[in-house]
């Protein structure tokens, strides 16, 4: 770090690029699988459970672009449908697991007490242990099936967003805004909701994004172990189980792993641009 | 100091108590029926063997007794009998633990070797190609399936270029050592065997690489983090107009400073990877920790999950108990909160 450097003045494009670039490539990747996703079953090019064991583990060429599996299911196919499971498990276990964890967090904070007390000894216990494997025994003993895993996943999933909101609660509690809102005369349920919330949401909001990549991560390790969804459902995680023997024929395993590597990085993006929007000191310090 | 070290210790106590507590009820009010998973069905339709097993297992017994039973077991250091490979649950653990120790281990060194360094670059040269580099790196790092990433260079370094050896641990012509420690590198090293040492690197190489995997970005991350944090404070800017050369700043005013949240993180980190161990161990097939938990989790082996997550408890705790001392010895204003 010798002498000064002054910066480079930067043109509109590459402020823009600066600024909102990261976020904007996540947030394309995501579009991207979220329409193929919906439209499944039309662009996908053959039936993603259909059995041609006479075409079985070929490699990709024109007709099969990824290749078919052990059961000669077209993988192409197998890996747009299963964009289905993966983002809807991400997106429900987030949002449900995050709305709850928010209220108790926030709940706790504003309470005060013993309630807060009581609840946040509570996320400490569950914080006790490692998440997968907490949510694998209980995954393990409700039994094999998407929503059972979804189940055992929000368990392990609200404790985070619960000390997130707390911490924001607390620093916003102080504020003037709030005493003004009290002196008005409105209740506390007014007050969190409608005054400290819309306060401390952009946090929560990285938080959300970068988590719902961390949940598809989750639940498609889960599957991988023979957790999570029940055969013959195209899930990505399912899929590179079933390939991970096949070492010679790469292409069973390597693309629905690769599909899981782009979406959870589009949402890496996402958060990581919206970090950066929100606390722009984060990154230009 | 002794009563900051009292009262942590005493709260980590509790918790693990109240960990056990929480395990405990999980494992036996859901609905996984450990008999009909262990009896199989013919057997499981003669009333008689089931009321037998049940009495076996004292799953006849009030929830309350069995768990007083468990704790008192724990005490004594005796987590009972696994009901799947029917031995003591804790000498399948010890049989299993330094297998994961050993990889854990040897990941977590790599990923601090990396990542400290790394951060450390990105956050000095600031939005350089190193500061680029440091951030795709991490966001890989953390949006890569380790199971994936496992299958991958397994295909490339033993399936296709052939460089590196296959699953295990050693290769099935190897004999493996007289267990002392159980960590192969030191026991083989212990006794002189150094064909069977070279052999337990060389198959130590690709799964501690794809573990390490998963806590570099992280430990990128929060270091560069807390460098910049540090480095933006007044007394880097004195040390610097008192005209110290850049890298006394760095390593001598900045880096102490910086390492409070990387302690955390990286304390956090072991405990995690010795967890984490799971996917990778299964593409491995690595005999260690996180195969036996997840083979015990399919079985709904109640022993052994309870023994697992209470140790792990207890791993994760004190852990933390270790963090916070660390803290308190890094940064004197802990004590005086």
């Amino acid at each position: 770090m010798s002498g000064v450097v002054l910066p480079a003045i930067a043109s509109p494009r590459q402020r823009w690029l600066r600024r909102y670039g990261l976020a904007s490539l996540g947030a394309a990747i995501i579009l991207a699988w979220a329409l193929l996703a919906i439209f499944a079953p039309w662009v996908s090019p053959f039936d993603a459970n259909f059995v041609d064991v006479a075409n079985r583990l070929k490699p990709p060429s024109w007709v099969h672009w990824m290749g078919t599996d052990a059961l000669g299911r077209d993988v192409a196919s197998r890996v747009i449908h299963g964009a289905r499971v993966s983002l809807a498990v991400g997106f429900v276990v987030v949002a449900i697991g995050g709305l709850f964890g928010t209220l108790l967090g926030a709940i706790a904070a504003y309470a005060r007490g013993w309630v807060e007390e009581a609840l946040m000894r509570l996320t400490d216990l569950v914080f006790c242990f490692p998440p997968i494997i907490l949510a694998m025994a209980i995954a393990a003993a409700l039994g094999i099936g998407t929503v059972n895993t979804v189940i055992a996943m929000l368990v392990v999933w609200w404790p985070k967003f619960a000390r997130l909101a707390r911490s924001l609660v607390i620093t916003q509690r102080s504020m003037e805004y709030v005493e003004a809102a009290q002196s008005v005369g409105f209740g506390p349920a007014h007050i969190l909701v409608r005054q400290i919330l819309p306060n401390a949401v952009g946090p929560l909001v990285v938080l959300l994004t970068l988590d719902v990549g961390n949940a598809i991560l989750v639940f498609a390790g889960l599957s991988f172990l023979g957790l999570g969804v029940v055969p013959p459902t195209a899930e990505w995680g399912a899929m590179v189980a079933e390939g991970r023997e096949l070492v010679q024929q790469w292409w069973v395993a390597t693309f629905p792993g690769l599909a899981i590597l782009t979406v959870v990085m589009g949402f890496n993006f996402m958060g990581d641009g919206f970090r950066d929007w929100l606390d722009p000191h984060a990154r230009t310090r | 100091m002794l009563r900051y070290v009292v009262s942590r210790l005493g709260l980590s106590v509790v918790m693990v108590l109240l960990a056990t507590l929480v395990i405990f009820l999980i494992a036996n009010t859901v609905p996984g029926d450990p008999v009909l998973m262990q009896l199989g069905d013919l057997a499981a339709s003669n009333p008689a063997t089931v009321a037998e097993f049940r009495h076996h297992w004292g799953l006849d017994l009030p929830l309350w007794h069995r768990y007083w039973i468990f704790l008192d077991g724990m005490l004594h250091g005796d987590f009972g009998e696994s009901l799947v490979s029917r031995r003591p649950v804790l000498r399948d653990i010890a049989d299993y633990a330094p297998a994961t120790v050993e990889l854990a281990s040897i990941a977590f060194v790599l990923s601090l070797a990396v990542g400290l360094p790394l951060g450390i670059l990105a956050a000095v040269r600031r939005d350089s190609w190193i500061d680029h580099l440091a951030r795709a790196v991490s966001l890989i790092g953390v949006s890569a399936p380790t199971f994936w990433l496992a299958f991958v260079v397994l295909a490339i370094f033993y399936g296709w270029l052939d460089i590196a050896p296959g699953p295990g641990r050693l290769d099935p012509v190897s004999f493996p050592p007289t267990p002392i420690t159980g960590l192969l590198l030191i026991d083989t090293a212990w006794l002189g065997d150094w064909d069977t040492f070279r052999d337990a690197a060389a198959h130590l190489v690709l799964p501690s690489i794809v573990l390490a995997g998963s806590t570099l970005g992280l430990i990128t991350r929060t270091t560069r983090a807390a460098m910049l944090e540090a480095l933006s404070q007044d007394y880097v800017r004195v040390a610097r107009a008192k005209g110290l050369r850049g890298r006394a700043v760095v390593t001598g005013h900045a880096l102490p400073n910086a390492m409070l949240p990387v302690v955390t993180l990286g304390g956090l980190a072991y405990a995690n990877l010795l967890a984490g161990a799971v996917m990778t161990e299964t593409v491995f097939s690595w005999p260690g920790l996180g195969r036996y938990t997840f083979t015990s989790a399919v079985a709904v082996d109640f022993p052994a999950i309870m023994a697992i997550t209470t140790i792990v408890a207890i791993v994760f705790v004190a852990v933390n108990f270790l963090v916070d001392l660390s803290y308190a010895l890094l940064d004197p204003r802990v004590l005086k909160r």
